[in-house]
């Protein structure tokens, strides 16, 4: 049997290499053996991009994507469609939990510098699908064709017009000279096929930059330097099956707390399914307050904090390009948080605690405390990116370990 | 990383564990996925039972109704229509209605019906699916010179007897389906539904 | 004011929460303690929307069978009682009024209700239904607390009555030697001048059934959605086990 099996898999690998990449990417790729808790949101991430595309397969054989029916045709699926409900909710709260997933696993390479040398490709392909998945939920929010479908749209598109040619751009974009039907099933077919197809590519770009030059890991040291006389990395673990069981666990626990919003606050107290998206896209009446999802706060925190149009939008601009910088920016001759000097140590917590104010304020109406408040969350926000290049120049980092330490 | 003194029984058991309570979680996901494909309670309504009114049908005349998007007929015979039936058998694929999928226990019987005159019938050729035309007339007819009246189908010429049984020398195998029905009323057939499925 | 003390004592204490409005748009509301595991309350609240709102205001996208199913009403129960003439079982709750009819009349077509609840919310909804007052300046005779100058007409004011907004003597807590309720005169107060048929207690009651039904059809599925919930974490408890301890175990290899 097993004699069997074993000629079967030569003739095969003799014309693919599947043997190979399996043992290249799972059963002999050498992860440090002490990853914490922050590992998990790579993994965790994919999960959710597989639950997206399933989710929204199936979502797409019932929905409608015309201006007259879309509204209709999700509420069709929420009602009609047997169990059409839990495949849109899958999908809904599958986009926060993919975004919940993403920022952590971005603040993991924050905090180990994990984007420095040599993974600034890793970083690259990183924030391009961070840029991807952006684009993706924005349309895909579009499509059900409520009220804060409609404005949200308004709003962002109107951002293209301070390009140069901005009004012309923004009609190219709608397709008519307001969000109609035309801009609806434009983004369905961006949202449903060329996207996807994009953030695919760039996921396995991604991977297989990671496994070229391997993990990085909360120490920051590589793990490459000290091998045993198989060559094998003396802090490395195979990924399978050590990763795969322990990240099966994340997994495990990740989906208790999907499956708890899922199920118990599917609309995430207006923070995830907004209430006036309930209302059929009407363009003669902006809803009172118009706030994005709030994955997006943070940069539309940005974007209000700066009085003036222009100088907004490219201040929201520059808060996402400066990230893929971000590998040229740290200067710092140490990778992880944990060598650097107390100042950069504090900055990084700062940094991650303002995100996470920018994200609220950015879901609030803006009072002029809250607008204080963005302003103040915005310097600190940028103030970070000027401060990792001076870093090296004040501030002393602690001496490296030649080891790994922790984990297990 | 060592592997002495690894409990191999106890790993197998665990895998074997996880394994199997997860193709269980995964056999659970599957439902929404797979019975969303089910029809949705738009198509239910729109395939609710039909209600005929047969009152206006003269006797000889046949009315046009739709069940789930197919067409119904419902056909009132004479008197010399229903003795027509009776001595064809011989030129019938399934004159005793043998195929018991075609009709429902009580329209078994000569005249694919429950009333002898009024005949209900699903109007889609059992070859491949078009809707056959009422030809009641019994004369002669260019696809059978010895036509006894009933159903002829334009697309691939298969012939049926006023009870929907089919001729032999038809591309079709089966005789029309009698779908399930039941009277509310004298006058009112509905179509879909019946004592044994209401 | 003219009126008789104790009917204003009587009427005002249910609606004080809501009336300390005046500036600004936001009103405080009313909690609408929302049970979708009463039947009974929705099956009350079909009715009073069956009745009273279904004249001018659609479900489109509810069927009949399905508020049926949910909510226990026998099929022939519900033909007779709740569903339009030509309408079938299996249909949508769609209504017949023309649109460009209705526009003429009310300045603006009534919207469809099936999602209203997830759009307002239960408190402003039940909080809403129970703040019209006469204002002779509107075009119906009425006016709403929390919805400014809005289009509808109160159309359940035979039962609450004819309210208006003025001032009143409100009860503000007991006097604590004679056990005596402590009267203030207020402004921007509710209160009935003249009863309808239902008291103030069953006039709440009403609205809080209406508001649970419209909750329902907002997300019919919602009951179900919690009690799969707990299943599926159940599950999910379970796998935890097996999926914890094979961690264990392989991570024994690890120093």
């Amino acid at each position: 049997m097993s004699q069997n099996t074993n000629k079967i898999m030569a003739w095969i690998d003799d014309r693919l290499p599947v043997t190979q990449t399996y043992e290249k990417h799972m059963s002999k790729y050498y992860a440090p053996k002490n990853f914490n808790f922050w590992y998990f949101f790579g993994v965790l991430s994919m999960l959710m991009l597989v639950n997206q595309i399933l989710t929204g397969i199936w979502l797409t054989m019932q929905f409608t994507p015309s201006a007259e029916a879309a509204f209709a045709s999700v509420e069709y699926i929420m009602r009609d469609v047997e169990w059409g409900w839990l495949i849109r909710y899958m999908h809904s709260t599958g986009a926060t939990f993919f975004f919940v997933a993403v920022y952590l696993h971005m603040m993991r390479a924050i905090l180990y510098g994990s984007y420095q040398k040599p993974r600034e490709l890793i970083w690259i392909f990183g924030m391009l699908i961070y840029l991807a998945l952006m684009a993706e939920a924005f349309m895909g929010y579009v499509l059900p064709w409520g009220q804060m479908s409609y404005w949200g749209a308004q709003v962002i598109i109107s951002l293209f017009s301070v390009m140069p040619y901005g009004d012309l751009l923004t009609e190219w974009i709608r397709g008519d000279f307001l969000i109609s039907g035309a801009t609806l099933n434009r983004f369905f077919a961006l949202h449903v096929v060329a996207v996807p197809l994009v953030i695919v590519a760039l996921v396995v770009m991604h991977l297989l930059a990671l496994h070229e030059v391997g993990s990085n890991n909360p120490d920051g040291v590589d793990i490459k330097k000290h091998k045993d006389e198989n060559g094998k990395p003396l802090d490395g673990i195979p990924f399978h099956p050590y990763y795969t069981v322990h990240d099966l666990v994340g997994i495990v626990v990740f989906l208790m707390v999907f499956c708890t919003v899922l199920f118990f606050f599917p609309e995430g107290n207006g923070f995830m399914l907004e209430y006036a998206n309930f209302e059929p896209a009407n363009g003669l009446k902006t809803p009172e307050h118009i706030a994005p999802v709030w994955y997006f706060g943070a940069f539309y925190a940005i974007l209000r904090a700066v009085p003036d149009k222009l100088l907004g939008v490219i201040a929201m601009g520059a808060a996402i390009a400066v990230l893929f910088v971000l590998p040229w920016l740290d200067r710092s001759p140490v990778r992880s948080w944990r060598y650097k000097g107390i100042v950069s140590r504090i900055y990084i917590v700062i940094f991650g605690f303002n995100f996470a104010l920018l994200t609220w304020l950015g879901t609030q109406p803006a009072t002029e405390l809250l607008t204080l408040i963005a302003q103040i969350a915005s310097v600190i926000y940028f103030g970070y990116f000027v401060f990792l290049p001076l870093a090296p120049k004040f501030e002393k980092t602690k001496p490296v370990p030649e080891r790994v330490t922790g984990g297990h | 990383m060592s592997q002495d003194g690894v409990n191999k029984a106890r790993r197998t058991l665990l895998v074997g564990a996880t394994a199997g309570v997860g193709a269980v979680g995964a056999g659970f996901l599957a439902v929404p996925f797979v019975k969303s494909w089910m029809p949705s309670e738009k198509a239910k309504a729109a395939g609710a039972p039909a209600k005929i009114d047969v009152s206006k049908v003269e006797p000889g005349a046949m009315v046009t109704a739709e069940w789930r998007g197919k067409p119904v007929y419902v056909a009132r015979r004479t008197e010399d229509m229903l003795n027509t039936l009776e001595g064809l058998a011989d030129r019938l694929k399934d004159p005793e209605n043998a195929n018991k999928a075609q009709q429902p226990e009580y329209a078994d019987n000569l005249y694919r019906s429950r009333k002898p005159e009024l005949i209900v019938l699903l109007g889609v050729c059992t070859h491949l699916g078009c809707a056959p035309k009422y030809v009641p007339e019994v004369e002669p007819q260019p696809f059978d010179p010895n036509w006894q009246g009933g159903w002829f189908c334009p697309c691939h010429g298969s012939r049926f007897d006023l009870s929907g049984r089919v001729y032999g020398g038809s591309p079709a195998s089966d005789n029309l389906v009698v779908p399930a029905y039941m009277f509310e009323s004298d006058n009112v057939v509905v179509v879909g539904v019946d004592e044994e499925n209401a | 004011m003219k009126l008789g003390m104790k009917k204003i004592f009587a009427l005002v204490a249910a609606f004080v929460p809501a009336l300390a409005l005046a500036a600004g748009s936001s009103v405080p509301l009313d909690e609408h303690l929302t049970d979708l595991h009463d039947t009974a309350s929705l099956q009350r609240g079909a009715q009073t929307f069956a009745n009273y709102c279904m004249g001018c205001h659609s479900m489109e996208h509810a069927r009949y069978n399905r508020v049926a199913k949910d909510l226990d009403i026998p099929e022939e129960l519900m033909m007779e009682n709740l569903v339009f003439a030509d309408k079938k079982f299996g249909d949508k709750m769609t209504i017949a009024m023309d649109q460009v009819d209705s526009k003429r009349w009310f300045g603006a077509t009534p919207p469809d209700l099936t999602l209203v609840a997830r759009v307002r919310r239960p408190d402003w909804l039940y909080t809403y239904l129970r703040s019209f007052y006469e204002d002779d300046s509107r075009p119906w005779g009425v006016n709403n607390v929390v919805f400014k100058d809005v289009g509808m007409p109160h159309v359940l004011a035979e039962l609450q009555g004819n309210q208006v907004l003025g001032t009143a003597l409100v009860e503000e807590g007991f006097d604590t030697l004679t056990g005596q309720p402590i009267m203030v005169e207020k402004e921007h107060v509710l209160y009935i001048e003249e009863e309808g048929t239902l008291s103030a207690d069953e006039y709440d009651k009403l609205v809080y059934d209406l508001v649970n039904f419209m909750v329902y059809m907002a997300e019919p599925i919602a009951v179900e959605r919690e009690r799969l919930g707990w299943w599926v974490l159940l599950f999910l408890a379970i796998f935890f086990v097996p999926v914890y301890f094979l961690n264990k175990e392989f991570w024994r290899d690890i120093k």
